[in-house]
């Protein structure tokens, strides 16, 4: 238990590593869902036909 | 030669005409002195040693009135389109108009400062560090401030865009204006302060001059 | 080298690579956690409160690595007149500016336990907070122009004008920091710290920099396609007009 304690610290050692760890996460899903939605209008742009 | 003296008369000419002119500036820049103690409080203690700071961030400020009209309008009338043409170097057009825009602002800001900074209480001993510390540090604010204006000219509202450039830019100057009148106030020696503000105002002559022209060249469609 | 200068061979190396980096970041910033959080034994100091190390200082050295490349995409851009410079660094500021709000928010994180507040004029963190406002000033000005290349023109002149200028600031704040002295500034300096503790860090550092490779590359992409996709539709419009 004394793990998630930090030594009294863990009001500020966790939010922290949570902060961090959120950030990164939403910047790279962010950055990745752009990418997927702008490939998808340039192969649909480039094949007008395929469009379903 | 003189197409840059003739530039340069265009634009005092110009920006004294264009509603209020110099006065904008400056009268921006007592408005702040003068808000200050009713923020603050009247006490002088604080005050006086809240001076250096105010009259430097009002100094920020007031150098930022009359920035958007430095290159905006000769980007709109097409005036830059003639000078991009012109045998005057490009560089020397920055020259002329930072010049303009610091005799018709700066300039008067560093007369303005000592009349104003007794009512912040500050020792008339210090005026003089007052004046000097603008008069070496505006001319840098006035550069960096031109070069925002030429690359964020021709942006809509562009006005919050170049407030948000230039200032962190600037923040060298406000450290060591401020410091050097801090200096003066706690009877040490402000030189090094001063020496460090014409640093700072000659790096930002070159850099700003060389990054406005370069701007001007390219800030075309 | 040149062969990649070309945005379509760019496009298809770095649709390769990406999966991989992003795999190297995400293991090595595992591993460095786990090492940082469990395995490091605790400062004899600061007890478990130093742990914040390993997510401040990578932040940290992020948010000045990423104004470096910027700076350089953008010189080389200037230079060799090539639009994969702009593009980079229009890709990369806003993971800078995210990096440089994570160093700040985790500075202040482990300042209340260690300085008792959670803000101080402390030189490193108010030239990270100026850091930070130059990264956004960089954003809104690529925001602000409608037309591609001459945002791109006018952002290079920024990027460069801010590059000249950080070290500059950096100076003048801590010459201001000593003019006001009282603020104690915890070390970070690396080589004294045991190896068990300085392990994590390095790892955690390299993940750091290998994410944002991955990064760059997925938002690099999404740029280079944005461009194209937009001159796709102004000739499907002309062809309509």
């Amino acid at each position: 238990m004394s793990f998630f304690d930090m030594g009294g610290y863990a009001a500020y050692v966790w939010p922290a590593y949570i902060l961090s760890a959120l950030a990164l996460t939403v910047l790279g899903i962010r950055s990745w869902r752009a990418l997927r939605r702008v490939e998808r209008l340039v192969a649909l742009s480039e094949n007008p036909e395929k469009q379903t | 030669m003189r197409a840059f003296t003739a530039l340069l008369l265009r634009d005092i000419v110009l920006s004294l005409r264009s509603g209020g002119g110099a006065w904008l500036g400056a009268g921006f820049f007592v408005l702040i002195i003068a808000l200050a103690p009713l923020g603050l409080g009247p006490e002088p203690a604080l005050l006086k040693s809240a001076a250096p700071g105010l009259i430097w961030i009002a100094a920020l400020l007031a150098t930022l009135l009359g920035l958007e009209r430095v290159i905006e309008p000769d980007l709109q009338d097409g005036t830059l389109d003639l000078l991009r043409m012109s045998a005057l170097p490009l560089e020397f057009v920055v020259l002329a108009k930072v010049l303009a825009h610091w005799l018709t602002n700066g300039l008067v800001i560093c007369v303005l400062a000592p009349l104003v900074s007794p009512m912040l209480f500050v020792d008339a001993k210090a005026l003089w560090v007052v004046a000097a510390s603008l008069l070496l540090g505006t001319p840098g604010l006035s550069f960096i401030g031109t070069a925002g204006a030429a690359v964020s000219a021709g942006v809509r509202r562009g006005g919050v865009l170049l407030a948000l450039i230039v200032l962190p830019l600037n923040i060298p100057a406000l450290i060591f204006g401020a410091g050097a009148i801090n200096a003066v106030q706690h009877g040490s020696d402000p030189r090094q302060a001063l020496l460090l503000l014409a640093a700072f105002s000659l790096i930002a002559a070159v850099v700003a001059s060389l990054a406005a022209a370069a701007a001007l060249r390219l800030n075309e469609d | 080298m040149l062969h990649y200068a070309n945005p379509q061979n760019f496009l298809n190396l770095a649709r390769r690579l990406t999966p991989w980096f992003f795999g190297a970041g995400i293991a090595m910033i595992a591993v460095g956690t786990y090492l940082g959080l469990v395995i490091a034994p605790p400062d004899y100091q600061q007890g478990d409160a130093f742990r914040i190390i390993y997510v401040h200082v990578p932040a940290a050295w992020m948010s000045l690595f990423v104004y470096g490349s910027m700076a350089v995409a953008s010189a080389s851009a200037f230079i060799f007149k090539h639009p994969l410079g702009d593009v980079a660094a229009k890709a990369a500021a806003p993971a800078g500016a995210v990096f440089t709000a994570l160093a700040l928010a985790t500075g202040m994180l482990w300042g209340k336990p260690m300085w008792g507040t959670w803000w101080v004029w402390d030189g490193r963190l108010t030239s990270e907070l100026i850091l930070l406002f130059i990264y956004i000033a960089y954003i809104a000005l690529w925001d602000a122009i409608d037309e591609p290349t001459r945002a791109a023109r006018m952002a290079r002149i920024l990027c460069l004008v801010g590059a000249i200028n950080v070290p500059i600031i950096h100076f003048s704040v801590e010459w201001w920091q000593t003019l006001h002295q009282g603020v104690t500034v915890f070390r970070t300096d690396g080589p004294q710290m045991p190896a068990s503790m300085l392990t994590p860090l390095l790892i955690m550092a390299l993940g750091y920099t290998v994410f944002f490779v991955g990064l760059l590359f997925v938002r690099m992409r999404t740029e280079i396609l944005a461009r194209r996709l937009r001159t796709l539709r102004l000739n499907i419009e002309g062809a309509f007009a």
